[in-house]
């Protein structure tokens, strides 16, 4: 589903930030990226999301290959993934409901459609009846499942999650990790990064290190 | 989206009845009709939400509106001028008459013995005589001076002829010929041809079209420029917003939509406000202009702007909105990158 070929990242700037970076994650495997801070983390996840062009190498997501893709095409490439954020990203001028219903409307889906997709993806997360509140009237928790709901929503086949559990006490945690769990069962391609080392072994997922730009254990 | 969604919350039943579902389920994004009424409602939506939050921030947004009218309303009243004043040469462009101003020292029988003669002459069609006292009298009438011509102590103005030559002298040098032959009578004091005034105002009214022009698109430019900056402000204050949008898969014809509407909106009021500024300039200038008309016997009547002109000048403003959005879009949107 995720598929690294010998990827290198060089900014001009900086240098190489990720050298030959080669993994693959299949349909429905759920994964840690870890690495101590500046060891390439985000600009591998900025390199999933399109956001950066890889300078040597492949990335092939379910099937589609990334680096050399026209501009116009990156947002359909997008729309396979739910990304979910540290910080949340929610739009505090928006509703829970118009928050989790932008995915789909940026799809085009039509209201029915999207009131009864947005009310599955809320209730999955355990956020019935919030539909109406505005996120800044939510705890830390809720906000980061109004985040998942959002990743979710459009029923993407690859879930991305940037440090998802970095706000939230081990409780929370725990219950977002059950969540992801759940995703992978559906056959959700789950790719986490993190560095709450009690959570990584923990769980008995696949770790990928990252160590100065190379991939140390996968 | 805000108020859409909501209501669509209190619509919506908690259970949709299950022939739905089912039919919904069978492609991706709801069937045609769904998509076709979803991309409607994303252009109703984005028609309206930024309206709504031009109307939110009222003062900003009539300062750029106030800028944005007085440079269009600058531009149409050049045009109207413009407009106006071809009219007047549009009337005097037939004329190819000759006017004879007298000297002092002939008399008014002796003038009309003139014109008399003149009459006789083979290529000319009328002659009117215009007595000092006629003269006056008109210009009394027409001018305002009353008082002050009184208050001379002589008539200062000539007695003149007005020759209208046959329309066979359509040629110029025809006209000059016959122009000379009444310079070289002695009782003429100055013989002019009024076909020479009516092509020095017909370039005077060139250069004056050609400045108009220029100063349109000057303005023109100076419109794109307003509204594009004030989009790129608007992009600005709202990056969080189109970042979140690209994340999850916006293109950016979604993302500018909003923008090209309140692009629209801006440049629709700044025309609809231009059009009254232009309207109420012109009620003001109507009565002296057409006093002033009353004084070149009335052929001119004040152009307002018409009926295409309006919806010309209320769809260009709108034109430029969109495309001084959209120009400053399509630059912006290449460069907002998430971090």
């Amino acid at each position: 589903m995720i598929k690294f070929v010998n990827v290198t990242k060089r900014y001009p700037e900086t240098g190489d930030v990720l050298r030959n970076v080669s993994f693959h994650l299949q349909r429905g495997e759920i994964a840690f990226l870890t690495g101590h801070s500046g060891a390439g983390k985000s600009t591998l996840l900025r390199l999933i999301a399109a956001m950066e062009r890889c300078s040597r190498g492949q990335i092939v997501l379910d099937e589609q290959e990334l680096c050399h893709v026209k501009e116009s095409q990156l947002p359909f490439i997008r729309r396979k993934m739910g990304f979910i954020y540290q910080d949340y990203k929610l739009l505090q001028d928006r509703t829970v409901f118009d928050n989790v219903a932008l995915p789909l409307v940026i799809a085009g889906f039509g209201h029915h459609e999207i009131a009864r997709r947005v009310r599955a993806a809320l209730d999955k997360v355990s956020l019935s009846g919030k539909e109406k509140k505005y996120p800044l009237a939510l705890s830390g928790g809720e906000q980061q499942r109004v985040g998942i709901a959002r990743a979710v929503v459009n029923k993407p086949p690859i879930i991305i999650a940037d440090e998802p559990t970095g706000n939230l006490d081990p409780e929370l945690s725990e219950e977002i990790m059950f969540l992801f769990g759940q995703f992978q069962q559906v056959g959700v391609t789950v790719l986490i990064a993190s560095h709450d080392i009690s959570l990584i072994t923990q769980l008995n997922h696949r770790v990928l290190k990252l160590d100065h730009g190379q991939l140390v254990s996968s | 989206m805000k108020r859409v969604n909501k209501n669509r919350i209190r619509k919506d039943p908690p259970v949709r009845p299950v022939r739905q579902d089912t039919r919904q389920t069978k492609t991706a994004g709801g069937n045609f009709v769904d998509k076709l009424n979803a991309y409607r409602d994303l252009h109703a939506h984005a028609l309206f939400s930024s309206l709504g939050r031009l109307i939110a921030s009222p003062f900003t947004s009539i300062m750029t509106i106030a800028v944005l009218a007085i440079a269009i309303s600058l531009a149409s009243g050049f045009y109207i001028l413009v407009v106006n004043l071809q009219q007047l040469t549009g009337n005097l462009e037939t004329s190819n008459q000759i006017s004879l101003f007298l000297r002092d020292d002939v008399s008014d029988a002796h003038a009309n013995k003139l014109a008399g003669s003149i009459r006789q002459n083979a290529s000319v069609q009328d002659v009117k005589l215009i007595t000092r006292e006629q003269a006056l009298a008109e210009f009394k009438t027409y001018s305002g001076f009353g008082g002050a011509i009184n208050a001379l102590e002589k008539n200062p103005l000539p007695i003149v002829i007005q020759v209208l030559p046959k329309n066979t002298l359509e040629d110029k040098q025809g006209l000059e010929n016959l122009l000379k032959s009444f310079q070289q009578s002695p009782e003429v004091d100055i013989a002019q041809m009024d076909l020479q005034w009516v092509e020095r105002l017909q370039s005077i009214m060139a250069v004056a079209r050609l400045f108009a022009t220029l100063l349109n698109v000057m303005l023109g430019g100076a419109v794109l420029f307003i509204i594009g900056n004030t989009i790129r402000l608007e992009l600005h204050n709202r990056r969080d917003e189109v970042v979140i949008a690209k994340l999850v898969g916006a293109t950016n014809a979604f993302i500018q939509r909003p923008f090209l509407y309140t692009g629209f909106w801006i440049g629709l009021i700044s025309g609809v406000s231009a059009w009254f500024i232009v309207t109420t300039l012109m009620l003001i200038l109507r009565k002296p202009v057409e006093k002033l008309s009353g004084l070149y016997e009335g052929g001119f009547h004040l152009l307002f702007l018409s009926f295409t002109e309006t919806l010309s000048l209320i769809g260009i403003s709108s034109g430029l909105g969109v495309l001084g959005s959209w120009v400053i879009l399509i630059y912006q949107l290449q460069h907002t990158k998430p971090e």
